[in-house]
């Protein structure tokens, strides 16, 4: 069984940040492996190391800089890595979940894998629709927030846990091949060792442009515009302790005393 | 001219409360395009659901009786076909768990633009979607074509709709493909039990990210135990694996309404939100004064956890 993970380098903000345009300032962005993927290349991996997974390939759209965050993956014990990227895809937003979608699927297409594990949401835009979205376009099976995954090397369907509001779970089996988007908590992210670290620099991490997998710059032309950001006003009425955390903490605890909670 | 289409939402034969607030978001967008609000009830015991969403604004209410439960195949299929019969300019669901199994296959299936997690519309040359970005740290406003987009909304941005309304109410002409259903709810599991019931607790110490180890807890352990309070948490620390489920706030935890919540290292993520902001007094700790739970604050200390806890837990002579 090939598995393929889809894996965002994501933008992380400061605390404290200034908005250039309709994007955050450079100078306060840092760039890690979005959160969600973590969990969905170990899940990947664990399910490599069951006898279950032959191979496990994970598929990033994004520039060259994103290559440290891919061989985290890499390190993490993914086989091989993909990247899909050129000048066109520069100068686009990708805002678009069409848009993502149209290059996942070329992406499916040649690797023809048998489960692709998605993230429920990035932590930059956070539209959680990529996976379900993807799995329609290329006709498979899904879930979507999966929580708990029970999957046989021959089994023409994986046993789902989908978390729902309100501390509930779905019990779902889905028809294989299939997309499920990956929840966090499903599993622990392991840490990459230092001999994964070697071995990732080692593994094969290709590059290829949406001219390789058959598609032109009408895949990326998007229908939504990002028209403004701004930080949201803060709605705050909180009445702010102030001093030395010993000052704070004296007022805190009258207040707890007052409301008749504490001793 | 353009027509709202919203689809409800049902689970275990009761409506969730956000299929009342889309009826709210609908009627705004029908009116702003001039046009009819039409609602889709798919699954669950539809004319009883239809009966309640027969509020004041609603024009037509479409059944479609597929099931109990939820399954994504019969909604995209009960979507796509309603779509096709009302030929609306907008589609409006849920960003709920469900609404993310098959909003999204929706879009792709009708070739719909698609905008999710919004909490603002405004309809004028473009429809304009206000959503957060980077957790809430900004918001951003996305625009759409007119006509053929997909929205999910947010949980309790909008009021619900209240009054009674005149709709009609018809089961619609939709044949649900069985062959072409690929996944079975087989059933459901409560996840949140265990021997502490944090909805029970009147003072509540609640632990997040901002914690930083596991080893940490300790600190809001003592606090607890000083003041005779119970301890629960946001997500990461029960996806971390440092406490069990039955101790998390938020959406996929548990709502809790406590006469005091002391929120530690909480940035204050929707999610979180919305299981606690029912409590009394909300007081935040934490070092970050625009974190997105000091909106929702009473009481706030802007320092660092990690000198505020002990000399708190000091206080109560811990």
């Amino acid at each position: 069984m090939k598995v393929l993970v889809t894996v965002k380098e994501v933008a992380t903000v400061d605390d404290e940040f200034e908005i250039d345009g309709v994007r955050i300032d450079d100078r306060f962005l840092g760039a890690d492996l979005n959160e969600w993927d973590d969990y969905a290349i170990e899940e990947a991996v664990q399910l490599g190391e069951a006898g279950i997974a032959d191979e496990v390939v994970t598929v990033t759209i994004g520039p060259e800089d994103a290559e440290q965050t891919i061989r985290q993956g890499l390190a993490k014990g993914a086989d091989r890595a993909i990247r899909i990227w050129d000048d066109t895809l520069a100068e686009a937003d990708l805002l678009d979940v069409e848009a993502k979608t149209e290059i996942l699927s070329a992406v499916v297409a040649e690797e023809e894998p048998d489960l692709v594990l998605t993230g429920v949401q990035a932590d930059d835009d956070g539209f959680g629709a990529t996976g379900v979205a993807l799995a329609e376009s290329i006709d498979y099976g899904w879930a979507a927030v999966v929580n708990e995954l029970d999957l046989d090397a021959e089994a023409e369907v994986a046993s789902v846990h989908r978390e729902l509001e309100g501390g509930v779970e779905e019990l779902v089996e889905v028809d294989m091949p299939a997309v499920l988007t990956i929840q966090t908590g499903i599993n622990e992210p392991r840490y990459a060792s230092l001999r994964g670290i070697r071995q990732a620099q080692r593994k094969e991490l290709a590059h290829h442009t949406l001219e390789e997998l058959g598609l032109d710059e009408s895949a990326v032309e998007g229908d939504l515009r990002l028209t403004s950001m701004y930080e949201p006003e803060s709605e705050s009425e909180a009445t702010v302790f102030e001093g030395s955390p010993e000052e704070t903490a004296g007022q805190l605890a009258e207040l707890l005393r007052e409301e008749g909670v504490a001793p | 001219m353009s027509d709202v289409l919203v689809v409800a939402e049902g689970r275990n034969g009761e409506l969730r409360e956000v299929s009342f607030e889309l009826l709210t978001a609908g009627r705004e967008l029908a009116d702003a395009a001039g046009g009819e609000l039409h609602v889709a009830v798919v699954t669950g015991p539809v004319a009883d659901h239809a009966a309640e969403l027969n509020r004041e604004g609603v024009d037509a209410i479409h059944t479609v009786d597929a099931g109990e439960e939820f399954n994504h195949d019969v909604y995209v299929q009960a979507i796509e076909g309603l779509y096709d019969a009302v030929e609306p300019g907008y589609v409006l669901a849920p960003n709920s768990v469900n609404g993310l199994d098959y909003a999204p296959a929706v879009a792709t299936g009708l070739d719909l633009a698609l905008v999710t997690d919004v909490v603002d519309l405004e309809l004028g040359d473009a429809l304009v979607a206000t959503r957060e970005m980077y957790g809430g740290k900004v918001e951003t406003t996305v625009e759409a074509p007119v006509d053929h987009t997909l929205v999910t909304i947010r949980g309790g941005e909008w009021p619900p709709a209240e009054g009674e309304g005149s709709a009609t109410i018809a089961a619609a002409d939709v044949e649900i493909d069985e062959g072409a259903i690929t996944s079975t709810v087989t059933g459901y599991e409560e996840v949140a039990g265990g021997d502490v019931d944090i909805a029970d607790a009147e003072v509540l110490v609640s632990v997040g990210r901002g914690i930083e180890d596991e080893d940490n807890l300790e600190l809001i352990f003592e606090l607890a135990e000083a003041m005779g309070a119970t301890v629960s948490s946001s997500r990461p620390i029960v996806d971390n694996g440092w406490l069990p489920p039955n101790r998390q706030v938020g959406q996929s935890g548990k709502v809790v309404t406590p006469e005091v919540y002391i929120a530690v290292g909480i940035s204050g993520a929707v999610q979180h939100v919305a299981g606690m902001k029912g409590a009394e007094n909300i007081v935040a700790i934490n070092t970050d004064p625009n974190a997105p739970i000091m909106d929702i604050a009473d009481y706030a200390i802007y320092d660092d956890l990690f000198d505020v806890v002990p000399a708190l837990t000091a206080e109560f002579g811990g």
